[in-house]
């Protein structure tokens, strides 16, 4: 039995797999297909009825999208069933099921943010009629509240269910229904009850028409007067592929863009919605701290007092960077410092027990982001990759639900939207028998530690413990790397990349702000803790007035992720470069061009004067560095000869206090994402959510 | 159909099934795989809805939907489709009335208008809660048209005049007996019918025929039963001839 | 006339008891241990050569459908599944086997349950028919009580039948609706394929079987194949319910064999058409979903799948909706097209927006108010609705309409003459003469 099949489309014969889709088969023959529940990702409805195409001797047109090829029937002669997707059959019920769709749609385009990117609108030009032969009313739905982030006009409704399916199959909370039916069928929320989703804001994309649009951009722009730039999304620390939309000097939205190796064409809520925190709470330029209060000066006076305060000497410096630095910023920093001899830099969060040994291997996510659905068993060790990296969350449920993918828990016992084993909330579930009886046998299995694990005293522990069991279990085999970690911050591993960790002798990031040290510098360093900081001088270099910004006393003004071109490198290790969407905000400059000056000043010139040169400096000679020698590179299980040896177990091993949260706030996890009134309005709702589930 | 809305103030906060209930829940229960449940949703809203007076309140769905563990948005999406869960107050007695071709054609119309003149409008429940009515689609009893579902009964062959008197019974608290209204047994023919008469139909004499007819072909020696014959009575009508064109007028 | 000793349903009008002691007196549970014990493929031999068309509407041969299932049990367990939600508007004969023969059903049920390897059987029942369900789920309880079903039962098969029931919608009387229904969703049909017999319930293999097809089953093992291929025309073979409404003297349920004409059908059981046979307009043979047929075409015309087709119309249900002279057609085309607008799950596009379309245009037809040209825009829509659908609801929507106009466009197009008519011929005339 061959798996192909052989048919004929518009006249040309081709061989097609049996599993393709009729609408797989037309594409290939270079057919194209209209419309509008279909989508790849979703299960098929075949509701629509608009990708109708005419199979010789059928009695009737058969929708594309919902017949497999393989399901056809060869003709009586044996020849290959003939599939006609143009000519006057065709077109009548194309025609027709068009007509059908227009006829309760209102005419509102000029005023419909769809406009102008509406399936319907464009498919309507090429199938409408010119006139409507409708003479009576149109039918008008009650709008649905549905949260602060989707917008619903539901009299354009075309009831597709794609928003139905994603919130069911990809996001995993049931929370969208098509109630009623017949012509009064009505897309709502349970009563209007606001979606919870962290991947609500996708339903916005996938929807065809303009029934469902995004409530904080609406009517803010139409999309031909829009740039448009292909960039990386910093939220997290997967690097979702984003599209920036910018008028002027403003982003206006972020729209996904499809990379199947991270995102598929997924975004989540914050990447998608955080664009107004790119306009407020900015530092538009420099400041020092004089009689107690942030004046605004010139650069030239904010670099001279920064040079100041770097006179205390280079033991009484630390640096330490935040989880949004860019690899630019980071490499030109830490050559700045160390040239002025100064040990104590670190880009991980206090207690942090990985990255310092040089084994890249160790800290990243070896076996990829898509290796959830290769793997048929994964261990989640401290992680909620729910709000950690929600995309990646709907991948792993994905492989879950298309697939044969087990999913095990050591950590806090939390809704992932898909079912788990649950092995324990406290390390020493490493050890134990379920843990290893789970992985054991099962295809390529998975073990992935989050971040905030190997942050607390007994994180090497944790790690070495890991490792060990990934050795144990075959997740450390030939061909595959089936250990690492998940981070949450998106500079995090191209700081570590970069070495921004302490060099030898020098103070890890919990003793830099203990107080000991005269100056300390913040990169955007928001999240850690900076109140032990005493008397030291705060230098801060970011680009949103945050709790770094507060504490400072001189602040340098720095581009935020949306204004630079710029490299980061994601969880997996994947070198990714973002694009300049806007100009920088006022004064603020490229967080690499600040220590380029800073070091004119103090006489010592870095060896660069622009970005290129400074990617040319981090990608060495060739064979030289293999991180950073080309854009999208991802060890994966090019690791595995790395994490064949495991690191020495230190004593003690894993404790027993239970794994903390990495993550309180999904929405609120950096200082863009606090400045948005959007993310604080999300942030406020799920709060109350929450409170009220506790309080029952 | 028109828009279905729960009524959430009529609904209250809570609902509670009847103690008694709890038997019939597991019963119904107990009919499905452990693993599909839900298959049970159905059968315990019409529950719920028995318990709650006649209609669907949203803390009742709700109910139902966490004893299945089901989505609320999915069991709202059941409660509102189907058209037998009443989303807001009806009366004690609601009268739906089958108003599609088969009873309109026997007079449908004039007991909307009997409804209407006696009730009110359509789901509009009478001030002392006692009654209510809506027209509904087939209820599947059109040889006993015009008729009318009251609760749980079906009331047939109506007309004006014996629906008035039924919604006045039920107005007054007396009993009203269900089925055909007029002179006849359920869907016989009014007046009686000649068929099914014959007494051997019911004594048992069909229970004579020992072995069944058409036994596979080599069970054994050939006995009269076992031959393939057909049932010793033949059949009324085997000569019906082919109908030839003609015979059809066009 | 079908004689008494040929009737399956002996106890139709419910003049005698349903419960199992009257039952087997009349027949039922006789010999069923034999039909078990010859299995699968002498049970679906016997019902092809019986030529059994299913009873539910589309007449497909109920052994040849039974064979659709797959010949050994995998993984996935079988199901037979009957279908009960008589919906189709004129339809009343299942309920009827329902509440006063049930033991047939159950009988048929376990029979065809053994012919397709299934030990389980769900009988979908509308939601409407209470006192059916109770009398149903008595005679369940009473076969399981005497061991006739059930495990380790006295017929030897293991065999478990469960009532559920619907909650109004019509659309659950099609097949893959149905299933939804039965797994506790919304009643939208499937896409097919895969069809029922690969993945129906559950994702098992399923047969759905309409309520009358199953309940003739024993009875044509006891009498033989021949016996029910006897009645009727060739390819139209067996007895048939009859469900006739409508404007004849006496409207009723009738058992007779298939191709008896309209004429002596309506003659013998229903005491004529009334006014007389001049006096008749139109009938739809086959429940809502099929065409109208005028009176002359019909009069004289056998009932069975063929003639009707023949007719441009169809058996469907064998529910016989009666119009005379007197009947505004147009209006009760149009209350079918309301009916049809009423119970469109919502799914596909041209249904849900066809439907509502073709309501609203009837309802101005029925008043005169439209134009001559939205007769054939009328007709195009119901072609644009027309095969174009996930289910058959469609083509049901449309039929009627289609019907309608075929045969009595002029009587469309009167009425709107009459309504463009000038108004002062009715009103005015009168005041300017005064």
């Amino acid at each position: 039995m061959t798996d192909k099949f052989k048919v004929n489309i518009d006249g040309q014969e081709l061989e097609v797999p049996k599993a393709y889709t009729l609408m797989q088969a037309c594409e290939e023959a270079g057919a194209e297909i209209p419309r509008f529940c279909y989508h790849e990702r979703l299960s098929v409805a075949g509701n629509c009825r608009m990708c109708l195409v005419e199979w010789e001797g059928a009695p009737k047109p058969i929708a594309s999208c919902a017949q497999i090829v393989g399901d056809l029937r060869p003709n009586r002669d044996g020849s290959p069933p003939v599939i006609r997707t143009k000519g006057a059959y065709v077109e009548k019920a194309r025609n027709g099921v068009m007509e059908f769709l227009l006829i309760n749609h209102p005419l509102d385009c000029p005023i419909c943010d769809q406009g102008g990117e509406c399936d319907l609108q464009d498919q309507a030009v090429a199938y409408g009629r010119a006139t409507s032969r409708y003479d009576e009313n149109k039918r008008a739905v009650e709008d649905k509240y549905m949260g602060p982030l989707v917008k619903t006009i539901m009299t354009r409704c075309i009831q597709c269910t794609r928003c139905v399916r994603f919130v069911a199959e990809v996001a995993g909370v049931e929370e969208i229904g098509m109630i009623s039916r017949g012509e009064t069928a009505e897309i709502t929320t349970y009563l209007e009850k606001s979606l919870t989703s962290e991947l609500s804001g996708n339903v916005i994309d996938l929807c065809p028409v303009g029934a469902l649009t995004s409530k904080p951009y609406a009517f803010n722009a139409r999309p031909w007067e829009l740039r448009e730039t292909s960039s990386v999304d910093v939220m997290d620390a997967m690097g979702a592929a984003i599209r920036l939309d910018a008028k002027g000097d403003a982003v206006m939205r972020i729209l996904p863009e499809t990379n199947e190796e991270i995102n598929e064409e997924w975004l989540s809520d914050k990447s998608r919605f955080v664009w107004d925190g790119l306009a407020r709470q900015r530092l538009d330029r420099p400041y020092v701290r004089k009689d107690g209060k942030l004046l605004p000066v010139t650069w030239p006076e904010a670099l001279e007092a920064t040079k100041e305060a770097l006179s205390a000497g280079p033991d009484q410096i630390g640096v330490v960077a935040g989880d949004l630095i860019e690899v630019e910023q980071a490499k030109a920093a830490l050559d700045f410092f160390r040239g002025l001899g100064v040990k104590n830099t670190d880009c991980r969060p206090a207690g942090a027990q990985y990255g310092a040994d040089g084994v890249r291997e160790r800290y990243i996510l070896n076996p990829t982001l898509m290796g959830v659905e290769e793997t048929g068993a994964l261990l989640l060790v401290g992680t909620n990759p729910r709000v950690e990296a929600a995309v990646w969350n709907a991948r792993i449920r994905k492989a879950w639900l298309w697939g044969d993918l087990k999913v095990a828990v050591i950590g806090e016992a939390v809704d992932l939207t898909y079912p788990y084993e649950h092995f324990g909330t406290s390390p020493d579930a490493l050890n134990s028998e379920a843990a290893a009886a789970f992985l054991k046998g099962a295809r390529k299995p998975m073990i992935v530690v989050g971040e905030a694990a190997a942050c607390r005293p007994d994180g090497a522990a944790i790690l070495a413990a890991a490792q060990k069991l990934a050795q144990y279990s075959g997740a450390i085999a030939e061909g595959w790397a089936g250990f690492g970690m998940l981070h949450t911050a998106a500079g995090r591993v191209g700081a570590l990349d970069a070495g921004f960790v302490p060099a030898d002798g020098g103070k890890a990031t919990g003793d830099i702000l203990g107080g000991s040290l005269k100056t300390v510098v913040l990169l955007g360093a928001d999240e850690v803790d900076l109140s032990a900081l005493g008397a030291a001088k705060v230098v801060y270099v970011g680009s949103h007035g945050d709790a770094g910004a507060s504490r400072a006393d001189i602040v340098l003004p720095s581009a935020a992720y949306s204004e630079m071109s710029a490299t980061y490198v994601n969880t997996e290790g994947r070198v990714q470069m973002s694009t300049r969407a806007v100009q920088p905000k006022g004064e603020a400059r490229e967080g690499w061009a600040i220590f380029r000056a800073l070091s004119a000043l103090f006489g010592t010139p870095l060896p660069y004067d622009t970005a290129d040169e400074l990617r040319g400096v981090l990608r060495g000679r060739a064979g030289e560095n293999t991180v950073f020698s080309g854009r999208g590179y991802a060890p994966g299980a090019k690791g595995v000869s790395a994490l064949m040896s495991g690191p020495a177990a230190p004593a003690g091993g894993p404790g027993r206090e239970p794994f903390k949260r990495a993550v309180s706030d999904f929405y609120l996890t950096n200082p863009i994402a606090r400045a948005s009134r959007t993310m604080a309005e999300c942030s406020a709702l799920a709060t109350s959510l929450d409170t009220a589930v506790a309080a029952e | 159909m028109a828009l279905r809305r729960f009524d959430i103030e009529a609904g209250g906060h809570s609902f509670a099934f009847k103690p008694e209930t709890e038997e019939k829940i597991a019963f119904w229960r107990g009919k499905y795989p452990a693993d599909k449940q839900r298959s049970a949703v159905i059968p315990l809203l019409w529950l719920a809805q028995k318990d709650n007076g006649g209609w669907l309140s949203e803390p009742a769905m709700r109910v139902v939907a966490d004893m299945l563990e089901m989505p609320y948005i999915r069991v709202y999406e059941v409660a509102t489709f189907y058209t037998m869960f009443r989303l807001q107050p009806v009366g004690k007695f609601h009268i739906q009335l089958c108003g599609t071709t088969p009873c309109q054609l026997r007079g449908a119309e004039s007991l909307k208008e009997v409804c209407t003149r006696e009730i009110g409008k359509a789901m509009y429940v009478t001030d002392d809660q006692r009654l209510s009515w809506e027209e509904v689609e087939c209820l599947g009893a059109c040889t006993n048209a015009p008729m009318a579902q009251i609760n749980d009964d079906y009331f047939e062959d109506l007309t004006a005049e014996s629906l008035g008197q039924i919604i006045s019974r039920l107005r007054n608290g007396a009993d009203v007996t269900p089925g055909p209204q007029v002179d006849r047994v359920n869907s016989a023919p009014e007046g009686g019918t000649s068929v099914l008469s014959d007494p051997k139909l019911f004594d048992g004499s069909r229970n004579s025929l020992s072995a069944l007819p058409n036994l596979p072909k080599p069970p054994g020696p050939a006995t009269p039963e076992a031959t393939g014959q057909p049932a010793a009575d033949a059949p009324t009508n085997t000569k019906r001839e082919e109908p030839s064109s003609k015979d059809i007028k066009s | 006339m079908l004689q008494d000793k040929d009737r399956i349903f002996t106890n139709l009008y419910g003049m005698y008891s349903p419960e199992l002691d009257a039952a087997r007196k009349r027949g039922a549970w006789h010999l069923t241990k034999e039909m078990l014990d010859l299995g699968p493929d002498w049970l679906c031999d016997q019902i092809k050569a019986s030529g059994l068309r299913g009873r539910g509407g589309a007449g497909f041969p109920t052994g040849l459908k039974w064979t659709f299932m797959p010949k050994e049990v995998r993984d996935r367990p079988h199901y037979l599944v009957v279908n009960a939600d008589e919906s189709e508007p004129g339809t009343c004969k299942d309920r009827e086997i329902m509440r006063h023969d049930p033991h047939l059903l159950i009988e048929g049920c376990m029979v065809a349950s053994r012919a397709m390897r299934a030990h389980k059987c769900y009988v979908y029942i509308r939601g409407e028919y209470i006192a059916e369900r109770h009398a149903l789920e008595k005679a369940v309880k009473e076969a399981y009580e005497a061991r006739l079903i059930g495990q380790n039962n006295l017929n030897g098969w293991d065999f478990d039948l469960y009532v559920h029931h619907g909650a109004g919608a019509y659309i659950c009387g099609e097949e893959t609706a149905l299933l939804e229904s039965l797994e506790g969703k919304k009643g939208q049909p499937r896409l097919k394929p895969p069809f029922p017999a690969n993945a129906g319930l559950y994702g098992c293999p399923t047969t759905v079987n309409n309520v009358e097809s199953i309940a003739v089953v024993p009875t044509i093992l006891r009498r033989g194949a021949q016996w029910f291929a006897g009645f009727g025309r060739p390819n139209n073979s067996g007895t048939k319910l009859f469900c006739i409404s409508g404007h004849v003297n006496k409207p009723c349920n009738v058992e007779e064999e298939m191709s008896v004409t309209f004429r002596e059908l309506i003659e013998t059981h229903c005491g004529g058409i009334r006014g007389g046979w001049d006096n008749l307009k139109a009938v739809i043979p086959g429940g809502s979903s099929v065409p109208m047929v005028p009176a002359e075409q019909i009069m004289d015309a056998y009932m069975d799948f063929d003639t009707l087709r023949d007719l441009k119309s169809g058996l469907g249900t064998a529910a016989v909706i009666v119009m005379d002279k007197q009947t505004d057609l147009i209006k009760a085309i149009a209350r079918l097209a309301y009916f049809y607008k009423h119970e469109s799950c919502g799914q596909c596009t041209p249904c849900r927006e066809g439907t509502g379309w073709m309501w609203r245009v009837m309802e101005r037809m029925v008043r005169g108010e439209a134009t001559h040209d939205e007769i054939d825009t009328l007709l195009d829509v119901t072609k644009q609705v027309e095969g174009h659908t996930i289910c058959a609801l469609g083509d049901a929507a449309a039929w009627p309409i289609q019907g309608l106009i075929r045969h009595f466009r002029h009587e469309i197009e009167e009425r709107i003459n009459r309504y463009r008519a000038p108004r002062a011929f009715v009103q005015g005339a009168t005041v300017a003469a005064e």
